[in-house]
């Protein structure tokens, strides 16, 4: 009865049952496996995951040098947090009572628990450092210029929400560290009242007391305040990093890839002899992006020979900073533990109270003013560090290390006068003292404006703005200002994690802190 | 459209703003007030109206051998509780800079987190304190006295109990 060449109805059945798993890999990738450039290319943006990448990638971009991975590296270490965070939720109840007998359980009973939860402190430790790193890459290749401005702020924002993750997070086991955190913290966000108190305003305008409350949901730290920090942790601010960070990446590419240097084809060197010209083929589809493209980005009125393929130079490169990040967590998870405290305790603070070590930089700075150093030096820096692309309109050494007007050189010098600056206000006041030793009785709105924090932003604004002037151009102004902010990080770290003991007051060795 | 030199726009630049997409514009500017108005109501949800902590006022004895000038912690309130000659008086031991627990010495207050230290009256002596520690009111109640954490008191307030 059949007309078919391929026999029966039944027949075709069969033959289509068996060519079912091969059609549904078929369907499901759609493009093939990537052996010609073309196929590689409609790899890339027939994939709903990839396609934030060009098709192409040029060569330079695919150097160590260029970025030494550090975004991905970031980007690895928020998708290890986001797997084992999602693991530690099946145990952790979020409950002051439950909440740090669970984390016990998390680290004592559940199989691999301890291991996860190294993991998951390690990966965020890795996301702060390579986040900072990155910035600073980003921002001594020149890379935050003109198309860029605008991705150096969501980098700025991304860099703020990390540390907004690491902070909630910290919290959640209900020890010592995490309730003094909450505490400090909590009254940081309440430290406008510092100004509006001494202004006698705070009866009716009262901006700290109300970020108190919500981030509290309440007067004292409780339960409310737990759930609080919670629903930030594991959704609100997780939700608002993918969110930005789906736009950085998307960006970098919309921009024109990673900044380069103008004469960047020559930089990469000759083609490999082996260089096929790309797209002599008559290709099956164009894609005409003239209306599109516009300015001076990386491809214009270039040809792609100095480009490779993103499948697969691009993504494996990628997946070995992966496979790198990982294994450098679960190296550290194996070797060191994350640390859980003795149970919060509400009457007896530690002593001395520390925070993790990415934050006692500001501890030292609110060790001087807690308006100044938790929210107002913070706040003058980020817009500092904000303004930079808008202000540095120049050129010259795009895509350079430490490219522009003064270079390495003016690094180096802006490295000593940084250090030098912190070191020297820093050692003053250990030695000496500051306003409310020497006038007990001087107004609180003095000590904010003048302490050593304020102070030493006003040193770093000063040198960076007389650079300016020094070398006639704004890049210099930024190299010295970028510096002297890495390295007033650095000082303030370092002094508030070895150097600093009970009472906060100063130490050279934790040996000679003095007993109970 | 012909087009005459310097008078005529290309036919590339926007034209000005019809009559009929006033309307238009209206109905995105309602649109975008109505969702700024609901932002907040949504903000205002997460400010608690109750607080669920516990009473700010406490009923407390304070021992009968307790010397002039030292400090009574009644357990779980963050108060020191003294008596002298003139009377009883309470001090908030939560530090005025970042909320830590001070802990009452010979000299005043010191506070573990950053070095804030106060005289024996709550005065800041040292450090980032903004602020003298509060003093608070205490009332007399039969064989115990009354302290009110929410309600402070000028210093050197002290009551017969």
């Amino acid at each position: 009865m059949n007309t078919g060449i391929t026999g029966s109805a039944m027949e075709q059945l069969r033959a289509n049952l068996r060519a079912a798993p091969g059609r549904i890999v078929g369907t499901a990738f759609r493009t093939g496996k990537p052996t010609t450039d073309r196929s590689r290319s409609s790899f890339v943006f027939g994939n709903l995951f990839l396609h934030l990448h060009s098709v192409r990638t040029h060569r330079w971009s695919l150097r160590w040098t260029t970025t030494a991975g550090l975004g991905i590296a970031t980007l690895a270490g928020f998708l290890i947090t986001l797997v084992t965070g999602v693991l530690l939720m099946f145990y952790y109840k979020p409950y002051p009572d439950a909440a740090y007998d669970s984390m016990k359980d998390i680290h004592f009973i559940v199989p691999t628990g301890r291991f996860v939860r190294n993991i998951h402190r390690w990966a965020a430790n890795i996301m702060v450092v390579t986040v900072i790193l990155h910035m600073a890459r980003a921002f001594y290749t020149a890379a935050y210029r003109h198309p860029r401005e605008f991705n150096w702020l969501i980098g700025m924002a991304l860099l703020v929400t990390t540390l907004g993750l690491s902070f909630t997070g910290y919290l959640l086991p209900w020890d010592q560290l995490a309730y003094w955190a909450i505490t400090i913290g909590a009254n940081i966000a309440q430290s406008p009242r510092e100004v509006t108190d001494a202004l006698n305003i705070t009866t009716w305008f009262d901006p700290g007391g109300l970020q108190r409350l919500l981030l509290l949901g309440s007067d004292t730290v409780g339960e409310e305040a737990l759930i609080r920090f919670y629903l930030l942790h594991v959704m609100l601010l997780p939700i608002v990093a993918a969110m930005l960070m789906a736009v950085h990446f998307w960006r970098v590419r919309k921009d024109g890839g990673l900044a380069k240097p103008r004469d960047v084809d020559t930089r990469v060197g000759a083609l490999p002899s082996d260089t096929y010209p790309v797209f002599t083929e008559a290709p099956e589809k164009t894609y005409h992006l003239a209306a599109v493209v516009k300015g001076r980005t990386a491809a214009v009125g270039q040809g792609p020979e100095h480009t490779v393929p993103s499948m697969p130079h691009l993504f494996y490169a990628e997946l070995g900073v992966l496979m790198l990040t990982l294994f450098v967590c679960t190296a550290l998870s194996l070797a060191f533990d994350a640390p859980l405290k003795e149970l919060a305790n509400p009457f007896v603070p530690e002593n001395p109270a520390k925070a993790p070590w990415y934050f006692l930089g500001l501890q030292e700075l609110v060790a001087f003013s807690a308006f100044m150093g938790g929210i107002g030096i913070p706040a003058i820096v980020l817009v500092g560090l904000g303004l930079i692309p808008y202000l540095d309109r120049e050129e010259a050494g795009t895509g350079e290390w430490f490219g522009g007007p003064g270079g390495w050189p003016l690094v180096q010098r802006s490295v000593v006068v940084g250090f030098t600056t912190a070191l020297l206000i820093e050692s003053f006041v250990i030695r000496f003292g500051w306003l409310r030793e020497w006038f007990p009785s001087i107004p609180q709105l003095f000590v904010t404006a003048v302490n050593p924090g304020t102070v030493l932003t006003l040193v770093y604004g000063w040198y960076s703005v007389w650079l300016v002037g020094r070398y006639g151009s704004t890049r210099a102004g930024a190299l010295g200002l970028f510096t002297c902010f890495l390295c007033g990080f650095v000082v303030l770290t370092t002094i508030g994690t070895y150097f600093r003991g009970p009472n906060w007051e100063f130490f050279w060795s934790p040996a000679d802190w003095p007993g109970h | 459209m012909t087009t005459t030199s310097g008078s005529a726009a290309s036919r590339l630049d926007p034209e000005p703003i019809p009559r009929r997409d006033m309307l238009g514009l209206l109905s995105l500017w309602s649109m975008t007030s109505t969702l700024l108005f609901a932002l907040v109501g949504v903000l205002r949800l997460p400010r608690a109206a109750v607080l669920p902590s516990p009473s700010k006022k406490f009923r407390v004895a304070i021992p009968a051998a307790l010397p002039e000038g030292e400090p009574f912690v009644p357990p779980g309130r963050s108060v020191a509780l003294f008596r002298d000659t003139e009377g009883v008086y309470a001090i908030s031991i939560i530090c005025t800079h970042l909320g830590c627990i001070v802990k009452p010495t010979a000299q005043g207050f010191e506070c573990p987190c950053h070095g804030s230290a106060f005289a024996s009256d709550g005065s800041v002596t040292r450090g980032p304190a903004p602020s003298a520690l509060a003093w608070l009111s205490v009332s007399a109640g039969g064989r115990t006295v009354i302290v009110d954490e929410g309600t402070t008191v000028p210093v050197g307030t002290k009551v017969n109990a």
